[in-house]
């Protein structure tokens, strides 16, 4: 059964003795860390307080009732905008303001001090299946599933079989979930599913049933499998353009941020908000407008010499893809900016996986520590580079050759982008 | 064909949606290029997965692909084995990489332990191992296909045997390659398998050529403009060697105790 509300919030729980000092401590380390420049905090923080009270992820959020956010792409934005979207109808909540995902970062998150009862958490696609039982969410909202940082994380349809094991271990488990996407459409199955129609993005990863490994067919309705049948589950709630239409009642989705991802993104926020917390759908979307930046995504940075530039995150192909699109909407000068550490993947094979045809004719400036392997690649896509390894300094060149005041954009993996935008979060 | 004129060069991308999971792509739009650049027509041919595979193809390029798409484009390649054979009777050169690769071969077993029959194109066999091998490759091809050192990325749990005659492509300087005998990948005539994504062709040029020079000839020979691909290649050996260097002397510390 679509859309039930979810329950009143639980009485306040009382921590026991243990929780309340491994959070205490937990608190210290995390302002030593803060004061002494060394992060934000909430890593070792979290991890000093899980150390001390392994219980105390399920101590902490006793007492909440907690949403679940996960997804391969647009966990942070989709649990910023939920936040907002609940705000709307008078529902406060805490969340992971960084983007700390996995179990010490979720503790950290659920340690601030606040009087919210409700906790909007993004969690790491692959830690979901380790905090769903001390977290005992009331609703879980799945996005995407595609390839990402292959080497580090495995195949894309091992993640999508955790996920299903989840929902069939927990058949009443509530879900708001993507029914476009194959993968998150078989993983959520078993569970009380909320279908969301986003319309096919990235179907790369997409190509065989997840239940059959038959080919699928797709066309303008969704996939279907021509092997067992398995297809779009009909949906509650569908989004073309930027109307989403809930349950019959439309209404238009007025983001600042820019993004085809972004709509889809708060689709699934709205939807979450209007059919389980009972907020009102255009005053829900209202507040989603209001957002203009989600954890330094669309932040401008300055570049030196009094210029600036706005900085775009892509971690993995569907990403990138994305955001290729976007720019094509986005006249200026490009900076292409690649790591490959441990956390934006070691493999950079990816970059062939991404339309960068698209930039041709535009100025662009391939950067980061992996500027030569995204040079090659924009060569042989017909686009001429200029080669910076610093993307703040290819930035300023490509700022001080253009005629008009276009804006510089950046698009960085993922250690490029904390590097530039750590001081605005 | 598509209006690139009879002697166009064809180079089929095989079942990308199934056969591309690390930017395989990237190798056949590498001899599409590298011909046009150097004035000799070519086409990119997209075979889509679940069509029959036409055997007037120059080049056949396969690439990775997870484990239930691997199968299936095994199921359906076994079903154009024919016009692979006969084009490869003519002269067409075969390119296959990972997933690709281990279809080449005569057998390989799945992770969850089933054998897979291949295309039997090189005499090789492939078993799931542990762990997985995943990280920068270089080999060397000096003694093979003469091209050098070869730049990679590898992620597989591949063990591949090689038969007895089977020349494999170069010998593994870092890495794992076939993870057995210190070799990676195979070849037979025109018919080339490894282990290197990357993609490996837009990492290693001269690879490139030498698979074109099969097909035009001479003319594979011809400067062509590719203002980063050396420095590209120069810097992925400068790392790999870098990491190499460093996993010798973590393992001569173990030795010693």
């Amino acid at each position: 059964m679509a859309g039930a509300e979810v329950g009143p919030p639980p009485a306040p729980a009382r921590t026991d003795l243990r929780t309340r000092c491994a959070v205490a401590a937990g608190r210290f380390a995390g302002w030593a860390s803060r004061v002494t420049g060394r992060g934000a905090g909430t890593q070792v923080g979290g991890r000093i307080m899980l150390a001390l009270a392994p219980g105390a992820l399920g101590a902490l959020a006793a007492g909440h009732r907690v949403v679940c956010v996960s997804a391969t792409n647009g966990k942070t934005t989709t649990t910023r905008l939920l936040v907002e979207a609940l705000r709307a109808g008078g529902h406060d909540a805490v969340w992971n303001t960084t983007g700390a995902n996995m179990a010490s970062g979720l503790a950290a998150a659920l340690a601030r001090p606040h009087t919210a009862r409700l906790a909007v958490l993004e969690v790491d696609e692959r830690w979901l299946a380790r905090v769903l039982d001390p977290l005992r969410p009331a609703l879980v909202v799945w996005g995407n599933l595609s390839r990402d940082q292959l080497d580090r994380f495995g195949e894309v349809h091992a993640i999508a079989r955790t996920w299903r094991a989840l929902a069939e271990a927990h058949p009443d488990l509530r879900v708001v979930a993507n029914a476009s996407d194959p993968h998150v459409a078989w993983a959520a199955e078993p569970a009380e599913v909320t279908w969301v129609d986003l319309g096919a993005a990235w179907r790369d990863d997409a190509a065989t049933c997840p239940r059959c490994g038959s080919l699928l067919r797709w066309s303008e309705a969704g996939f279907a499998c021509p092997g067992c049948r398995f297809a779009t589950p009909p949906a509650v709630a569908r989004l073309r353009g930027d109307e989403l239409v809930v349950a019959g009642t439309p209404v238009r989705v007025p983001l600042r941020m820019g993004g085809a991802w972004n709509l889809r993104n708060a689709a699934l926020a709205l939807t979450a908000a209007h059919l389980h917390f009972g907020v009102d759908l255009a005053a829900a979307a209202a507040a989603v407008g209001t957002v203009e930046a989600v954890a330094g995504r669309f932040t401008t940075i300055p570049v030196g010499a009094g210029r600036t530039a706005r900085v775009v995150l892509a971690k993995n192909p569907a990403g990138w893809t994305e955001v290729l699109h976007w720019l094509t909407t986005q006249p200026g000068p490009v900076v292409l900016a690649v790591n490959a550490h441990l956390a934006d993947g070691r493999d950079t094979s990816w970059l062939w996986d991404v339309p960068y045809e698209l930039l041709v004719g535009r100025d662009v400036a391939a950067s980061g520590e992996r500027a030569l392997d995204v040079a090659v690649r924009l060569d042989y896509a017909g686009v001429d580079p200029l080669v910076e390894r610093d993307p703040r300094r290819a930035a300023a060149v490509l700022a001080a050759r253009t005629a008009d005041q276009a804006v510089v954009t950046i698009v960085a993996s993922y250690t490029q982008f904390t590097a530039l935008t750590r001081s605005q979060w | 064909m598509t209006g690139a004129g009879a002697s166009a060069v064809r180079v089929g991308l095989v079942y990308p949606e199934l056969l591309g999971t690390y930017g395989d792509r990237g190798n056949a739009v590498v001899l599409v290029e590298r011909c046009r650049r150097r004035g000799v027509a070519a086409e990119l041919v997209v075979v889509p997965a679940g069509e029959a595979l036409p055997a007037g193809l120059d080049v056949y390029v396969f690439g990775g692909g997870e484990d239930d798409p691997q199968e299936a484009a095994a199921a359906g390649l076994r079903q154009g084995r024919a016009a692979l054979e006969q084009a490869v009777a003519h002269g067409a050169v075969v390119f296959a990489v990972c997933a690709g690769f281990q279809l080449c071969g005569t057998v390989y077993s799945t992770g969850d332990g089933r054998r897979v029959e291949g295309l039997g194109l090189l005499d090789a066999t492939t078993e799931a191992g542990a762990p997985r091998c995943i990280g920068e490759v270089v080999s060397d091809t000096t003694d093979t296909l003469g091209v050098g050192l070869l730049t990679g990325f590898e992620n597989h749990a591949g063990r591949t045997r090689l038969g007895r005659g089977t020349t494999p492509l170069g010998r593994v300087l870092v890495g794992a390659g076939n993870g057995v005998g210190g070799v990676d990948g195979a070849v037979r005539d025109r018919v080339v398998g490894t282990y290197l994504h990357g993609p490996v062709l837009p990492r290693n040029p001269a690879l490139a050529d030498r698979l074109l020079e099969w097909v035009i000839g001479p003319a594979a020979r011809h400067a062509v403009a590719d203002r980063w691909g050396a420095a590209l290649h120069a810097e992925r050996l400068r790392e790999a060697r870098l990491r190499g260097l460093r996993a010798w002397w973590r393992d001569r510390r173990l030795a010693r105790g």
